[in-house]
């Protein structure tokens, strides 16, 4: 058979519908493989780690920046924040104090009922990578990963309430779904009367809402929402947001209830991750000193 | 002839991480969903000039890096990727001679697929979808392209990619 110049050109389309195929199929497994569980952990991390370098670079001019602002600013501004930052740092400092005089009241009182108590969590300070991720979706990077002991599931916070939590962890960082991501629910409850609910993200704005209200549940406009602790990721206790709406319609069979975060969502550079407490018995947590890592 | 594939195929792989960084550049929030499609932009670029080079298997890999990179399911942008890629293999000697804001319409249709492949599987898993979010990015990509065309064709002949 002579061989015909042309026939390679005719070769091309056949094979690269079947390697299209291929990869669909390929790719089909993966997605499968990565929502239905952490099948793909080790992976991701892998892969994290290749691209760090990039999310890196993307945030370096940032960090610059920032860094620049810093070498510039002037004396007295230094001072006049010095000055701030003191006398906030004592009013701070002097409430604390009450803080661990109630908190050993409340483990008192507790064991004398008999119940556990978990204090005393240690936290890190990671920092946000200035990077943009699916706009579809509200997820951060963090600078911290498995090597700094980040843990997927781990609960994420800042200084005015809860962020989110992490849901990848790679070596050197990783990705957090915050609490308004429409995917995420988290177990609340009102402080003021105790009442139980899931607060779910909207998505593209800045709020939350409560699941399956019944029309004549306990809830006001204002009331603080705490959380419960009872999924199991989020230690309970932390502030989670303020209800800014409660429509009642008799036509349908729940309220609906609308959330503002309390944690600053968009702004914060810096953020809190949280171990929770191994039990009621690590009482070098009472020391405020010892609560920052 | 061996050093010289080995420095044209160093500019493909810049060109790419480019691509890749642009995808992960802080803008605001209400500018997310304008970005443009830059990695799709550049793959269709190469997918057209150098079909022989840059094809599916390029794309699947590229878009397990975006996945990664972007937090979606690991294999959503490879799969949008490489259909784009395919799609681009089957009629590129006809598009790339064309005048370069007719190729700007085929690089909308081609980003148009892309966005709705994405928002598809976004749609399975339950993230809710509204109508400017098909529109908006490929406008942008249609808009941008004789640009990116330009100066990856500028950045291809300077430094002899074939």
């Amino acid at each position: 058979m002579a061989i015909n110049p042309i026939k390679p050109l005719y070769f091309r389309r056949p094979s690269a519908l079947v390697r299209l195929v291929v990869v669909g199929i390929v790719s089909i497994a993966l997605m499968t493989a990565d929502h239905k569980g952490r099948h793909l952990e080790f992976l991701r991390g892998v892969l994290a780690t290749i691209v760090y370098p990039l999310q890196y670079a993307v945030d370096l001019p940032i960090q610059v920046g920032t860094w620049m602002a810093e070498t510039v600013t002037s004396r007295s501004e230094l001072m006049q924040q010095n000055y701030r930052l003191r006398r906030e740092n004592l009013r701070i400092h002097s409430r604390l104090e009450k803080f661990a005089e109630l908190e050993a009241e409340n483990r008192r009182l507790r064991s004398l009922l008999d119940s556990s108590i978990k204090v005393g969590d240690k936290v890190l300070i990671a920092e946000l990578l200035s990077v943009d991720m699916d706009p579809f979706a509200r997820r951060i990077v963090l600078n911290k990963g498995t090597r700094d002991g980040v843990f997927s599931g781990q609960s994420l916070i800042d200084s005015n309430g809860v962020m989110g939590q992490v849901v990848q962890a790679g070596p050197f960082s990783s990705n957090a779904l915050l609490i308004t991501d429409p995917s995420h629910a988290l177990p609340v409850q009102v402080h003021r009367s105790g009442y139980r609910a899931v607060a779910v993200g909207v998505g593209p704005q800045n709020l939350l809402e409560l699941l399956h209200i019944p029309n004549n549940a306990d809830l006001r406009v204002g009331d603080l929402l705490v959380t419960s602790g009872l999924g199991g990721r989020f230690p309970s206790g932390y502030p989670v947001g303020h209800i800014i709406s409660v429509e009642r319609d008799r036509g349908r069979p729940f309220a609906s209830v609308k959330v503002e975060p309390t944690a600053r969502l968009e702004r914060n550079r810096e953020v809190l991750l949280v171990w929770p407490a191994q039990g009621g018995e690590t009482l070098e947590g009472m020391n405020p000193g010892t609560i920052i890592k | 002839m061996n050093q010289q594939a080995h420095r044209s195929n160093w500019v493909i792989v810049m060109s790419f991480v480019i691509a890749l960084m642009l995808m992960a550049l802080p803008m605001p929030d209400w500018a997310g969903i304008w970005r443009p499609a830059w990695v799709a932009l550049v793959l269709i670029y190469w997918c057209m000039a150098l079909p022989a080079r840059v094809g599916i298997m390029v794309a699947f890999t590229l878009g397990i890096f975006l996945d990664v990179l972007s937090g979606t399911l690991l294999g959503q942008n490879a799969l949008a990727l490489s259909v784009v890629a395919f799609i681009t293999l089957q009629f590129y000697q006809r598009v790339r001679v064309l005048p370069l804001w007719q190729q700007g319409i085929t690089v909308f249709g081609l980003a148009f697929i892309h966005q709705v492949l994405l928002l598809w599987i976004n749609g399975i898993q339950g993230m809710p979808v509204s109508f400017s979010d098909y529109w908006a990015s490929p406008l942008i990509s249609m808009v941008l392209w004789p640009w990116i065309f330009v100066v990856l064709r500028d950045m291809r002949r300077k430094y002899q990619v074939a």
